[in-house]
């Protein structure tokens, strides 16, 4: 096995009375994508801010590669773990390059007093950071955007633009909480080949997700989380047929007719979007 | 490249077709602007006639054959509405007054010598007691603005389903200015020059405005005829002229600010400058704290207290209760921002956990503890620092390698006089708080605090350290107006805890800082200036408005935020963030040559 990147044990978080996570034991390891689902209410957002020290966990640590993060979220990363939000939480008001630009933040240095005296060093800094920045928005295909206000985006792209912010703090592990919530089949399976690209990066990914196809087609493990409790974890195929993951959460069976019915539509729908001439990807 | 072509124009009036275009009062075209172009003329000529029989009414407006006081004003507009009457019929060499060919400028143009000139006239019958006191002249100025009214909403424009609507097409700004002609990098210097120069003669003139009824004239002529620039989109074409020569301008900016003391002959106008200049100094550094870092902080006149009451203690007052020392003043202007500099931390370390309105109650209380300690550090109630409610007074004046500020120099002819020293010396504090802000704003640091105003959480999951990052700009805020408050104990002569209070009828208070940033417009350099600049001479001009002063401001402010909140100088951001106009940030691909593309392709 590899080394494991994150290593969350027996995370409990309580808010009074009330127990989100309840003790979950969870490991990501290099270069894996790990899928986390559940149904809503489940704690999952709630772990993965315990994970990113916008909590503070009641009880259990979070560690990565090896070392125990302390709660705090720049240092968490600072260590070398990077997210995105489930509502998106873009700079609305800056401009595509200076999100991800803030997104280098933990990876510069220049302080006030670099800042006022624009010696050699600032500009040397700011000119590589703009460098990597640009970069990462060639990644995403957004360079051609770089001026525009955040905001004015399309829903898809500012998505995408949170992924390349995250990015730009140089994670070795990213945390992606819905990343296709409310996006459409096009956009949700270009999503999905840059989750590929950016785990052949080296970047290992955890994300929480609703769209089942999107998850067991990605991940190399999925975890599910119920009532604060993880239920299951292994590969999608024991996932998918675990009965008390399908009792809490996937309700029907997953392989039964209506489920594969949706799914076909789906790919029909996608196959005539693509337009007539690319005949080659639609055959599963 | 290609999406960013997405026209924004809905429904492109290019070229005005008579069918369906009418103007608002029925009139042939033809006519119409024959008579704005007539009317303009005759409102100039008529500020050559008497208005009035007495010289009761101040600037003396009896005289046939010489504008006087307010008449300028008159002859200014109507010169004003007659070159845009000739731009409207496309006189070669005026063409570029009106870029789009709009009919805005001059129906706002015309309005604001309207504006004037009725003001005027109301003045004087008001001040005299009755319309007796106007001579022929008067009522000849009245009829005479009102023709380029009349000519201007005749004028033929789309017409909308109301009134209202249709009164709109007449002040709305052109939706599509076409790109200025290239200009090489002189023929642009010398523009910005000219402005520079236009901007320095208007604004000295207000300053030397001698009596409210001027300055009110003043005040609504500038207000359209800047409105009218607007519209016409020549503001636009600046801004841009000003990007494309950012250190020209500021440059030129210092110029004007360092020209303005040798225009006055009389110093108290250079007193009412170096007082401007401080307050849209301390304004600027709660730019950095309210602007840039979103730090909503209303005691920030504490900190310029700070600094003022740490210069007058080691000044060598024989008052100040650290008796016999008298530091130079280079040390004295380090320990006042370091003084400041320590009080924000002490008092932004426990304050800076708390956001919102949590943090603004704080400051707020923060801010009246230090007036309230000062009032009471006179031995009596508490340890003698600071003389309790007499303050410290006698402060000498500064003496840099035997230049006394504290007396006339003649230079060059020019007679500076007091303080006209202090009024220079405060420009440099204000070029080095200028450069400290510009820097600041465009950095890594700059970044994060725009990042924590914007989504705090976001930001703290982007690595930035809030808290630290917070109090960064809180000292920094701080320290910078600690170093214009060590100024204005020398320009004053005296500190005292009085006017470094939460809100009071003068400048500075906490207030009137805040509300000069955001009147000027968070987030800009020049914003905040202007703000404090309006704010300063309001009071100060407009004396009869006495204790409903601020009264008056409150009305003002909620005029403004309801109908340019984003300020009187625009930040680009603050601009979208209130006006949803689609596209408009794309950076401007077609119209104007974009330079961002250029670094892209280094990149």
């Amino acid at each position: 096995m590899t080394t494991p990147v994150l290593e969350a044990r027996a995370v409990t978080m309580r808010f009074g009375g009330l127990t989100a996570v309840r003790s979950v034991d969870f490991t990501v390891n290099t270069g894996e994508i790990v899928g986390l689902i559940g149904p809503n209410g489940a704690g999952k957002t709630t772990f993965f801010n315990c994970l990113t020290g916008l909590y503070v966990p009641t009880e259990g640590t979070v560690s990565y590669k090896g070392t125990v993060l302390p709660p705090k979220p720049h240092l968490v990363t600072k260590a070398g773990i990077a997210r995105t939000f489930q509502n998106i939480r873009l700079f609305a008001n800056m401009t595509v390059l200076e999100n991800v630009l803030v997104g280098r933040h933990t990876r510069t240095k220049e302080g006030l007093w670099s800042a006022l005296l624009r010696g050699p060093g600032f500009k040397k800094a700011e000119k590589a950071s703009e460098e990597r920045a640009m970069e990462l928005l060639e990644f995403i295909g957004l360079a051609h955007k770089r001026d525009h206000l955040a905001r004015n985006l399309p829903y898809g792209e500012q998505r995408k633009l949170e992924i390349a912010r995250a990015l730009a703090s140089e994670p070795g592990l990213l945390l992606l909480d819905e990343p296709t919530a409310g996006m459409n089949p096009q956009e949700t399976r270009a999503t999905e080949e840059l989750v590929f690209a950016i785990r052949d990066k080296g970047i290992a990914v955890l994300l929480i997700e609703h769209d089942m196809r999107f998850v067991f087609n990605l991940s190399d493990r999925v975890a599910c989380l119920v009532q604060g409790e993880k239920l299951v974890e292994g590969t999608s195929e024991v996932v998918q047929s675990d009965e008390r993951v399908i009792a809490a959460y996937l309700g029907t069976p997953f392989e039964g007719a209506p489920g594969e019915e949706e799914a076909a539509e789906v790919a029909a729908a996608e196959a005539h979007a693509e337009a007539a001439p690319s005949t080659k990807g639609d055959t599963q | 490249m290609t999406e960013t072509k997405t026209p924004a124009t809905p429904e492109t009036p290019k070229t005005p077709t008579a069918t369906t275009e009418r103007g608002l009062i029925p009139l042939p075209a033809n006519a119409a602007r024959a008579l704005t172009l007539i009317g303009g003329a005759a409102t100039a000529a008529s500020a050559f006639l008497a208005w009035t029989w007495t010289a009761e009414f101040p600037g003396d407006l009896t005289v046939y054959g010489y504008p006087g006081g307010l008449q300028w004003l008159t002859f200014t507009g109507g010169i004003l509405i007659v070159l845009f009457a000739l731009a409207g019929y496309g006189v070669r060499g005026l063409r570029w007054l009106t870029p789009a060919g709009n009919n805005a400028p001059l129906a706002l143009t015309a309005l604001g010598a309207l504006g004037t000139t009725w003001f005027t006239v109301i003045a004087i019958a008001a001040k005299l007691g009755g319309l007796v006191n106007l001579e022929p002249g008067g009522y000849i100025a009245a009829i005479a603005s009102l023709l380029p009214v009349i000519g201007a909403f005749a004028l033929p424009e789309p017409t909308g389903d109301t009134t209202k609507e249709t009164l709109r097409h007449y002040t709305a700004k052109a939706e599509k200015i076409p790109a200025a002609t290239p200009t090489t990098p002189w023929q642009q210097r010398l523009i910005i020059t000219a402005v520079t120069i236009v901007g320095l003669i208007t604004f000295t003139y207000g300053i030397d405005t001698a009596y409210g009824e001027l300055f009110i004239g003043y005040l609504i002529l500038v207000v359209f005829a800047v409105w009218a620039l607007h519209t016409a989109g020549l503001l636009d074409r600046f801004s841009h002229l000003v990007t494309g020569n950012r250190s020209f301008t500021l440059a030129m900016g210092f110029l004007a600010a360092i020209a303005f003391p040798f225009t006055q002959t009389d110093d108290h106008y250079a007193n009412i400058g170096v007082n401007i200049l401080i307050f849209g100094t301390v304004a600027l550094g709660l730019n950095i704290v309210v602007g840039l870092a979103g730090l909503l902080d209303l005691g920030y006149v504490a900190f310029l207290g700070v600094g003022a009451y740490t210069a007058a203690l080691v000044s060598g007052s024989e008052f100040s209760t650290i008796s016999g020392v008298q530091f130079p003043f280079w040390a004295s202007a380090l320990t006042g921002a370091a003084a400041s500099l320590i009080f924000g931390v002490l008092i932004g370390a426990p304050t800076l956990r708390l956001r919102g309105d949590y943090l603004a109650i704080v400051t707020l209380g923060f801010g009246e503890i230090f007036r309230i300690a000062v009032n009471n550090m006179d031995g009596d109630s508490g340890p003698d620092i600071t003389n309790g409610p007499n303050g410290i007074p006698s402060i000498p004046d500064l003496d840099f390698f035997g230049f006394n500020f504290g007396e006339s120099h003649d230079i060059a002819g020019f007679t500076i006089g007091r303080f006209a020293n202090y009024y220079l010396l405060m420009v440099l504090v204000m070029a080095i708080v200028v450069l400290v802000y510009t820097r600041a704003a465009d950095s890594r640091i700059g970044r994060s605090w725009i990042a924590i105003r914007e989504d705090e959480t976001a930001a703290t999951a982007m690595g930035i350290n809030g808290f630290n990052v917070k109090l960064i700009a809180f000292a920094l805020g701080a320290s910078l107006a600690g170093l214009a408050g060590t100024v204005s104990a020398h320009v004053t002569y005296s500190v005292v805890p009085n006017p470094y209070q939460f809100a009071g009828s003068t400048p500075p208070n906490s207030a009137f800082l805040l509300a000069a940033v955001v009147l000027g417009g968070m987030g800009t350099v020049a914003g905040p200036l202007l703000g404090a600049a309006l704010l300063y001479l309001l009071p100060e001009k407009l004396v009869f408005l006495q204790d409903k002063s601020l009264l008056a401001f409150g009305i003002a402010l909620i005029l403004l935020m309801r109908f340019r909140p984003e300020g009187i100088i625009a930040n680009r951001r603050r601009q979208l963030e209130f006006h949803e106009t689609g596209q408009l940030d794309v950076p401007d691909t077609e119209t104007l040559a974009d330079e961002p593309a250029v670094t892209k392709a280094g990149a």
